[in-house]
């Protein structure tokens, strides 16, 4: 399929879930050694890659619950045993270069030892707002 | 790391809860630890050939209650067990048990397990050593080296305490509020404790034991995630993160000291100081000050300052005002003393450290910051009585190093003039 056959590329978000406690159970070197690795993937996929962000931990967050009078809980909207802790945007032809550039983002977090999943969930609205750029 | 990195890893955070279910099942430490060791072992036969279960501590909580009970079963009895296949299929039945196994069930299982190595007849350093072996699963061996003793010396040390702790009645309902409350204080200070050892090292050659920090901050976390909404474990997790955020900076190549107002802050861990402010804003909202809020406060004040003379003292005062007022200590006294000597001059700090002198005769910090201060008046024969007392009191080479630091510049700064006096 030649450029011209797709119309404009789809916006794939690519949300990484860790089981929190094992991230958690990293030494700083072993972080640091991942984070190391992800970037090289990130760099070599940089042409379909927006932005890229690492979550704090779960109990770094507040939550505000609609309601009568809304309702502000410390800690994350779901108490799960993975967690959201990261996302890409990236810009992908097809679903099936977004599941190549998964693939490659999650060889590193299993040499780590982490059993991440990553839901690979196509963007309808993308705004990039000023704020980061 | 291995191809089956992710399994130690699960095992290992799988632990505190699997750990603590299996606890409150037999309510025996021992039986509840055989248990769980039955469980790892049949999960790394297991997972690798059919991957790992969707809820790993359900799972070993299942196994690991079967395996005891066939134990149970075995010596009463020679009737011959089901396959090992059989037993380890857990499919169904572990998604059933999952369901009963909601967040506030091991919210109490892991506190419980915590709470058992806080025992108040166990010295801080068995508690420390007790949680690092129950909760956190590290080796005797590991527990060992991280305290500088020996192996057996560690091994009898466990026993003793493990002994002491299957003794004491620790009621397995679920707790009350009051009670809960008492045991998540227990806890916290048991961490903290843990921190402690590592930040600044009570013996050996080590002044930092980075792995001793790093497991008070994962077992912080772990409180956290329980405890979402307490702000005293979001001030206790801050505080850990704060000061460790600093620990590359503490120290130089040849491992001496390097104090705050000298440390290169390019070298303080950022994510870790940003997670410490977002913890510590957090805990403020709630307005029910403690006294690891107010200790992550402080930190807070040095981690925004872009360089020590930036270092916002009269908010330092302020809010060891307030930990005196909560917590009395002449320890929080002497911290005090160092921002008002910022803020009035050395001479109205040394007043206020005066009445401490009896009750921190032991107190190598003490006898730091009088020298310092003395030095800073210019009174050098009373400096160096103060650091020749600290060099007696240090702790680790580091410590006495430090102090020796500044004999030396007392020194340096005399010789040529033969009374300092006349400087002044």
């Amino acid at each position: 399929m030649s450029p011209a056959d797709k119309e404009e590329p789809m916006r794939y978000a690519i949300l990484c879930y860790h089981d929190e406690a094992a991230v958690g159970a990293l030494t700083k070197e072993q972080d640091d050694a991942l984070m190391a690795e992800l970037e090289v993937v990130r760099r070599k996929l940089e042409a379909k890659l927006g932005p890229v962000a690492r979550l704090m931990p779960t109990t770094a967050a507040t939550t505000l619950r609609a309601g009568a009078e809304p309702l502000l809980i410390d800690g994350p909207f779901a108490e799960t045993k993975e967690a959201l802790l990261g996302f890409y945007v990236s810009e992908c032809a097809t679903l099936e270069e977004a599941i190549e550039a998964a693939r490659e983002l999650m060889a590193p977090r299993m040499a780590a030892g982490l059993m991440s999943a990553l839901e690979i969930r196509p963007i309808s609205i993308f705004l990039p707002g000023k704020a980061g750029a | 790391m291995s191809d089956l990195a992710w399994l130690d890893a699960a095992l290992t955070s799988a632990r505190p809860q699997a750990l603590g279910a299996l606890l409150r099942y037999f309510r025996n430490l021992d039986r509840a630890e055989e248990a769980f060791q039955e469980a790892c072992l049949r999960a790394l036969r297991n997972w690798p050939v059919n991957g790992p279960p969707r809820d790993p501590a359900a799972w070993l909580i299942f196994v690991g209650r079967n395996a005891a009970l066939d134990q149970v079963r075995r010596q009463s009895s020679e009737e011959p067990l089901p396959p090992e296949e059989l037993i380890s299929d857990q499919g169904d039945a572990e998604a059933a048990l999952a369901e009963r196994l909601d967040n506030s069930h091991y919210r109490d299982d892991v506190l419980r397990l915590l709470f058992i190595c806080c025992h108040p007849d166990l010295p801080a350093t068995q508690q420390i050593a007790l949680a690092l072996r129950i909760v956190s699963g590290l080796s005797v061996k590991e527990i060992a080296r991280a305290f500088l003793v020996s192996e057996s010396a560690m091994e009898q040390r466990i026993t003793r305490a493990k002994r002491r702790v299957a003794g004491a009645d620790v009621a397995f309902e679920t707790p009350g509020p009051v009670e809960r409350a008492e045991r998540l204080a227990a806890v916290a200070a048991m961490i903290y404790l843990l921190f402690n050892e590592g930040y600044s090292a009570s013996g050996g050659e080590a002044h930092i034991r980075v792995p001793l920090c790093e497991e008070a901050i994962r077992l912080a976390r772990l409180l956290l995630r329980l405890f979402p909404g307490e702000p005293e474990i979001m001030g206790l997790t801050a505080l850990l993160l704060l000061q460790h955020g600093r620990a590359r900076a503490r120290l130089d190549a040849e491992g001496c000291i390097v104090l705050m107002e000298d440390q290169d802050r390019t070298l303080w861990d950022g994510a870790m100081m940003a997670e410490g402010l977002v913890l510590v804003e957090k805990a403020l909202r709630h307005r029910r000050p403690g006294a690891y809020q107010v200790q992550a406060a402080v930190a807070a004040v040095h981690a925004v300052a872009a360089r020590f003379e930036d270092t916002d003292w009269a908010e330092i005062d302020r809010l060891y005002a307030v930990l005196e007022a909560l917590q009395p200590s002449p320890v929080i006294t002497l911290n005090r003393a160092v921002a008002v000597a910022k803020l009035r001059g050395a001479a109205a700090a040394l007043a206020m450290i005066a009445p401490l002198a009896e009750r921190l005769s032991g107190y190598f910090h003490f006898f730091g910051v009088k020298g310092a201060l003395l030095l800073e008046l210019g009174r050098a024969e009373e400096a160096r009585v103060a650091f020749d007392r600290a060099i007696a009191l240090a702790h680790t080479p580091a410590e006495a190093a430090h102090i020796r630091l500044n004999l030396d510049r007392l020194m340096k700064d005399s010789a040529p003039r033969g009374n300092t006096k006349a400087a002044f």
